[in-house]
């Protein structure tokens, strides 16, 4: 066990955790911020994506030792009141099926926009590639992206 | 105008007058169907100071607002949403005063809670309208009582109620406590399809803001005060069973609180039909935190030992049967050359017409090909997951489930509680797909509550939920197909199986347009648990159906639309046999529409296309899929799909549904395999397990509905089997090589 201050979403956490436990169990169990979700634990699906400083991570390979004083931002933080671009996006396109991957898809997304505010198809799809849908709203997810990118 | 009499369901619409109480200032969004532009535009409205529940799926707050019940679970299916606006179209109010909240389970009040099988909206369509219906009426009524007036002369325009002759009119607000106290009328009239403001007009789906800002919604992210974490180590190949375990060097590590053996079902007990489960000894761990429980179910010494061959009894929907396993780690090798042997022999007939052996032997042209597909596993996002809390008295359960009913008669068995002291809460479903509608992973988190005396959450692993599956069987299909020296379609063979079940409909297309007709099956048992994946056998039958037709068609010198819809002509004006289970009309509907809307004759330069058509839960889809190759590799960009499931409740969603199984289907043809080696699987997680990703998905995709006034059908379900041909003919198209076997790409490198 050891004791860490974290910077999530604009606030300081101090935590007392196994310096190994991914940020994601963190995030869920520990501060009981559940919208990063858990999908496989081996950055393959995205599902747990958040931001450590302005990069898109999987947190369920970033141990809470690894990061320090960088700011993390989840998607309960990505903005005060649910108006992100991004989300304003989503929301116009009506993306979400089920929904369950589309914390880590906004994540996604919202990272991608601030380093490359007007993405190709092509670029989009390789930055979104990391994060499934099961559902099938990946025609939607692109749509979406490239509103939020217009607006 | 439709009037219905109210008496089914109608304990539903019984009243309870005591009021929810209000006051309360929640800041909620009107977002349900405005413009994002309007985002910003989060309006806090006061929530009424009292509720008047005039049925159980109804309350119309003292300022106007109305809070209406969604019955069934969501998945993602967008029920929240499009149940909601049918009880609000015949209540005659606008969406923007609507709250939605999802029913509780309670099958006394709301019926049969179930998601599956695309029939949702197609069982509640009656009741739902009636709920809205009667309670309009009832508000007529109120209004008529206090006016002193015929409840005849009162309309009502958007939750007003008027009296033209007198002038009067109010807001349902007014007359809501009075409507309460009222009789449920015996009958009400409904609204005229034309009349419809809500239903057939777009609305935003009513839990987007929340899943957009990650607010908990699902089973796992259930927070509970003392919960503890548990998971469970289950076998680790199909076919064997727990000997022991040894724990020692568990319990000591941080954060464990107990290890323990539970037993889901026992020997005795008569199963339920979803009760599936090849694994019913396991090993629970509990502890404080998913890390350190994730940490120390690796570290569990379990022996397993071979099981041998079991009988146990279920209760198939009232009548009993003896379901035996076999023994043995059995291997997809293995599979095959059993499914191939079985398909060399006879099987048994399930339907004939005429005389199809004499008609093969003379006829012009015979066309012979083989199929089949693999399992497949269905992986939820939301890996399977339950939160328990079980005491000696009650149990308080919430979790993603399809069929919370069969999970209860299950869960009083096991605990030895009554069914009314048991509650199960239905929470949002990260995904279905029918994997939920088997509660084995609900009864497990309750048996460890239970030992554990302690409230817990129970998680899987993805490793867990992928090798502990309820998955879609393998199949394998056998067709035949005699022509004439004219051309004409003379005789149809179809003989089909699968490890464990048969995937045949000896009753649909073409059976009913062919006069020589043979439909044969054969199963072969197996221990691995299946279950109901999106579109049961429709899922494999329409794919290999529609890539043989499209063969006929090809030997026959036919365009392939024309051809089916020849035969489709035959079954609608002369039909063979008494049972086709399809309206040929409608089937050559979705072709016409998906023919005109793809400018069929007409493809984009460099497009490959393939057609399909399909009829299965009640429904019609048809598909023309486009395909370019990029070098080596073809790439969906396009698709345009037709649907036939009579009228459409809320049409964008309705597409997002209809794309998403476009993609599913894509993504299951090319890439979907689930393959076994000595009882274990070869796929664990999505590093091994090939989903289709955003760089695979279809470039585009257009959805098209029929538009009729028939009462709703299938949605969930119609448009995702028939994909799999479409894309089949397309990849010939493009290649030239047909494809007969499943996942026509094999496996691909697995991006991260
Ligand atoms: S849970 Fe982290 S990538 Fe899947
Ligand atoms: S919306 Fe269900 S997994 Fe993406």
């Amino acid at each position: 066990m050891a004791t860490f201050n974290l910077k999530i979403n604009g606030e300081t956490k101090e935590i007392d955790v196994d310096p190994s436990t991914p940020m994601l169990w963190v995030l869920r169990d520990h501060i009981k911020l559940v919208g990063t979700k858990y999908g496989c634990g081996i950055a393959q699906c995205g599902a747990c994506t958040i931001h450590l400083g302005d990069n898109a991570v999987r947190s369920c390979q970033l141990p809470v030792s690894a990061v320090g004083e960088q700011e993390i931002t989840t998607i309960e933080g990505l903005s005060e009141n649910g108006d992100h671009p991004v989300q304003k996006a989503w929301l116009e396109i009506d993306v979400p099926q089920c929904g369950y991957c589309q914390a880590g898809q906004i994540m996604t997304a919202s990272a991608l926009l601030k380093r490359n505010p007007h993405p190709s198809d092509t670029e989009i799809e390789t930055a979104m590639n990391g994060n499934i849908c099961r559902c099938g709203t990946y025609t939607r997810i692109k749509t979406a992206v490239k509103t939020a990118a217009e607006s | 105008m439709a009037s219905i009499k109210t008496k089914i369901g109608r304990r539903a619409f019984i009243k309870n007058t005591s009021l929810a109480s209000g006051g309360l200032v929640l800041g909620f969004s009107i977002l349900n169907s405005c413009k994002p532009k309007d985002v910003e535009k989060i309006a806090v409205r006061e929530m009424p100071k009292e509720w008047f529940e005039i049925n159980a799926y109804l309350k119309i707050g003292d300022n106007g607002l109305v809070t209406i019940q969604c019955p069934n679970p969501e998945f993602g299916q967008g029920v929240m949403t499009s149940m909601p606006m049918i009880v609000a179209d015949e209540l005659d109010i606008i969406w923007e005063d609507v709250l939605v909240e999802q029913a509780p389970f309670n099958a006394e009040k709301y019926g049969w809670q179930f998601t599956g099988g695309s029939q949702g909206i197609r069982r509640r369509w009656e009741g739902l309208r009636m709920a809205g219906a009667t309670a309009r009426h009832m508000l007529k009524q109120a209004a008529a009582n206090a006016w002193q007036v015929p409840v005849g002369e009162i309309e009502t325009t958007e939750g007003v109620l008027a009296h033209k002759t007198s002038g009067k009119s109010a807001g349902y607000a007014e007359m809501a406590a009075a409507a309460a106290q009222l009789e449920v009328p015996e009958e009400v009239t409904l609204k005229e399809v034309k009349n419809f403001t809500i239903i057939g007009h777009s609305k935003k789906d009513v839990e987007t803001q929340k899943i957009i800002t990650g607010k908990p919604l699902f089973g796992i992210d259930y927070q509970y005060e003392g919960a503890l974490i548990a998971m469970a180590v289950h076998p680790p190949a199909f076919g064997l069973k727990l000997k022991s375990f040894d724990d020692s060097n568990v319990r000591s590590m941080p954060g464990i609180v107990d290890v323990f053996q539970i037993n889901t079902l026992t020997d005795d007990m008569t199963r339920g039909y979803f009760d599936t489960n090849a694994f019913t000894d396991l090993v629970a761990i509990v502890g404080k935190s998913t890390w350190e429980v994730m940490n120390a179910k690796k570290q569990l010494q379990a022996e397993w030992e071979p099981i041998t061959d079991y009988n146990f009894k279920m209760d198939r929907f009232g009548t009993e049967v003896e379901v035996t396993v076999p023994k043995g780690l059995e291997s997809t090798d293995g599979h095959y050359a059993q499914m191939t042997e079985m398909a060399s022999k006879p099987g048994t007939v399930a339907r004939k017409d005429g005389n199809p052996e004499a008609v093969f032997k003379n006829a012009a042209k015979v066309i012979e090909r083989s199929y089949s597909c693999p399992f497949l596993a269905h992986n939820c996002m939301e890996p399977m997951n339950f939160f328990a809390n079980v005491t000696d008295t009650d149990a308080h359960l919430a979790g993603p489930l399809q069929a919370p009913a069969l999970a209860e008669t299950t869960l009083s068995t096991r605990l030895g509680l009554p069914a009314e002291k048991i509650d199960i809460e239905m929470t949002r479903m990260g995904g279905g797909f029918g994997r939920r509608a088997y509660a084995h992973y609900a009864i497990e988190a309750a048996l460890i509550s239970k030992q554990a005396k302690s409230p817990v959450k129970l998680v899987y692993t993805r490793e867990d939920d992928m090798t502990f599956g309820i998955y879609r069987p393998s199949y394998h299909a056998t067709y035949r197909a005699a022509l004439d020296e004219n051309n004409n379609l003379v005789a149809f063979h179809v003989k089909a199986g699968g490890v464990p079940e048969t995937p045949l409909f000896a009753n649909r297309f073409p059976a009913g347009a062919v006069d020589n007709y043979l439909a044969e099956q054969w199963e072969i048992n197996s221990n691995i648990t299946i279950g109901a994946f999106r579109a049961p056998r429709s899922n494999f039958m329409a794919g290999v159906e529609q890539a043989f037709l499209d063969e006929v068609a090809e030997a026959a010198d036919k365009d392939p639309i024309d051809f089916r819809l020849e035969l489709l002509e035959r079954a609608k004006n002369n039909p063979v046999g008494e049972n086709n289970d399809y309206e040929p009309d409608r089937l050559a509907g979705v072709l016409k529409l998906a023919r005109e809307k793809s400018n069929w004759a007409n493809s984009a330069p460099g497009a490959h296309r393939g057609v399909s058509a399909y009829f299965c839960h009640n429904s019609y889809a048809a598909h023309v899929l486009d395909i370019v190759m990029d070098g080596e590799t073809p790439k969906v960009n396009n698709v345009v799909c037709a649907i036939d499931c009579g009228i459409v409740v809320n049409p964008d969603a309705a597409s997002n549904m209809a794309e998403g199984a476009i993609i599913d289907g894509v993504g299951n043809a090319m890439y979907g395999s689930l393959t076994f080696k000595d009882g274990r699987t070869e796929q664990t997680n999505f590093d091994t397990y090939k989903m289709i990703r955003h760089n695979e998905a279809p470039k585009n995709i257009e959805v098209h509905f029929v538009k009729n006034e028939i009462d709703p059908t299938g949605l969930g379900e119609p448009p995702f089997p028939p994909v799999m041909g479409a894309l089949a003919n397309a990849l010939y198209k493009a290649t030239g090589r047909r494809h007969y076997h499943q996942p026509f790409l094999g496996k691909k490198e697995i991006l991260g």
